[in-house]
């Protein structure tokens, strides 16, 4: 009897644990401070064959110095026979999630967002450098087991909501630190109506909850994806648990809703705030960056025109691959929008897509802190819809009654 | 281990970006971290960080993995940060690279000096009375006291 952390982690909620970690990443921001403590450590690497390094957040590079950073880990990487995915291969944690994470697994991926990949049914959180370089030099790190924070999603998202409103919902809902060093669990008839992309897209925001981890139990939804990635895996099924605290969401009650610059938690319904003017629409990231979103933003763009500046990031080659396959990224274009590399875009300030001073985004990703977009820049956070209403009337629009 | 230093007082929520931005994690110059600390919140604090104690308001290190946040603190010769809770990944950094942290609910007054006994797990600001910090976990104290998790390692554990 026990909560899927507990399971995983095989130990009561509240114990520390030494523990084997399965699959190990960095990206090119953090593999460049985790190669340098690495080489502080001064050992060898215990298991090469678990660590993954993904160029995504400066890719390609934007500078010189980025580059040069970038050309060391990167032999570094080959050197070693480390899984390699270099510039326009896409972000980490999608890269990841694309057939590479396992339900049970324990994975650690020096980037905050790792708790995306609970959408597998797998411990996933995040640690910084030095964590990562102990993990790279022992093939072990040490956790302390979170209590856990029970989820229930009932009914199925209607009308124009998303995935990602229910998740700006729940923070919203629980506030920036109201799970930290928790885990949630997302169960119940609602979970499995939720796609693979859905799930990925709800376990990311966790983080901005606080949380350690966010995840789903594998069901068919996981078996058939991670099948169609040549694997063959066994659903998890729920059992009677100790719970930090319960929560019951009822997902046709969600509506697209819009987090306020500054901050994740302070989610207010699109209508609130409707007519707001915006200068960019960024749809992207490890939060809405997928096919599914790209495919959504396309049909509701078909045949018109985006009257602010509109860039879509796609979240890996994959994705960009099915978009050109199947018209998808043909439709954007003819809607006016700019179509940049696999990555992670503009989402933290650094790449193509910066805001100035005094412009409004409306972004699909998964932070607005003060100045993380750029410079004097605001960031309201919103879903796929919303992004598409709002880039065809060029303020913030709810995306429920647009035709 | 006992620790002091005048405080500086800071808000709620303080994220990785706020104490350092983005835009500046891409050098091989560790010191345009310190240089550029907090920019985002009050540019003048980052010359004033040196001998100090941070006391924040809850959930402070938001967000973000970054270790350079950490690492800008420590190099800026911050002597602990305190505050009644912290971002967890925030938490680790500081501990794996030998930077003070104690969770407390902490009464204190800008400038006034903070005092922290991390083995006795107490902490107290000024002539006001102190009080208790949430004791670190073994291993936390371990790495602390080796000055951070490379050094530990490095001995061999």
């Amino acid at each position: 009897m026990a909560t899927l952390s507990e399971r995983i982690l095989d130990a009561p909620a509240g114990t520390c644990v030494d523990r084997k970690v399965d699959r190990a990443f960095v990206h090119d921001g953090t593999g460049v401070l985790t190669l340098g403590t690495f080489r502080e450590i001064g050992r060898d690497l215990a298991y090469p064959d678990r660590i993954s390094v993904l160029f995504d957040h400066l890719a390609p590079a934007n500078t010189s110095v980025t580059a040069d950073l970038q050309a060391d880990l990167r032999r570094f990487a080959r050197e070693h026979g480390l899984s390699f995915s270099d510039v326009g291969e896409g972000i980490c944690h999608q890269l990841m999630g694309e057939g590479h994470v396992l339900p049970g697994e324990l994975v650690i991926g020096a980037d905050s967002h790792t708790c995306t990949l609970g959408a597998f049914g797998a411990f996933a959180t995040g640690v910084g450098a030095t964590d990562m370089a102990a993990i790279w030099a022992t093939g072990e790190t040490w956790l302390r087991v979170p209590e856990t924070i029970r989820v229930e999603l009932v009914g199925r998202l209607g009308g124009m909501a998303e995935p990602k409103d229910l998740a700006l919902s729940y923070v919203g809902r629980l506030g920036m630190d109201g799970a930290t060093y928790r885990a949630l669990e997302f169960v119940g008839e609602g979970a499995q109506t939720l796609s693979i992309a859905g799930r990925m897209t709800c376990a990311n925001l966790a983080i901005e909850a606080g949380a350690k981890a966010g995840l789903f139990y594998a069901d068919e939804v996981t078996r058939r994806y991670l099948a169609g990635f040549g694997h063959e895996v066994s659903v998890q099924h729920p059992e009677e648990g100790e719970y930090a605290r319960e929560m019951t969401i009822d997902l046709g009650g969600i509506e697209p809703v819009v987090a306020l610059p500054g901050r994740v938690d302070t989610v207010r319904p699109v209508t609130e705030v409707e007519g707001t003017p915006v200068d960019q629409v960024f749809v992207g990231t490890c939060t809405n960056g997928r096919f599914e979103d790209l495919e959504r933003l396309a049909a509701l763009l078909q045949g018109k025109r985006v009257r602010v500046r509109t860039i879509v990031v796609p979240a890996s080659r994959r994705t960009l691959l099915e978009a050109v396959r199947t018209g998808v990224a043909e439709r954007l274009l003819e809607a006016g929008v700019t179509i940049g590399p696999p990555g992670c875009g503009p989402c933290l300030g650094t790449h193509l897509g910066v805001i100035g001073e005094g412009e409004v985004c409306l972004s699909t990703a998964n932070r607005n802190f003060t100045n993380r977009m750029g410079v004097g820049g605001e960031v309201f956070l919103g879903s796929v819809a919303t992004a598409a209403a709002t880039a065809l009337a060029g303020a913030l629009t709810s995306p429920e009654g647009v035709p | 281990m006992r620790l002091r230093g005048p405080a500086i007082l800071l808000p709620a929520d303080v994220d990785t970006d706020l104490i350092i931005a983005g835009r500046y994690l891409r050098t091989r110059d560790p010191s345009t971290w310190v240089a550029h600390a907090f920019e985002d919140l009050d540019p003048t604090l980052a010359g004033r960080l040196a001998g100090t104690v941070l006391v924040a308001g809850p959930n402070f290190g938001c967000g973000s993995s970054r270790e350079q946040a950490a690492r800008a603190l420590r190099d800026a010769g911050v002597v602990a940060v305190v505050a009644p809770s912290f971002a967890r990944i925030f938490f680790r950094n500081a501990v794996n690279l030998g930077l003070p942290v104690a969770e407390a609910v902490l009464d204190c007054s800008e400038g006034e000096m903070v005092e922290l006994d991390l083995a006795a797990g107490l902490v107290r600001a000024g002539t006001r009375p102190p009080v208790a910090c949430r004791p670190l976990s073994q291993r936390m104290q371990a790495i602390l006291e080796a000055g951070g998790l490379v050094e530990l390692l490095r001995r061999g554990a």
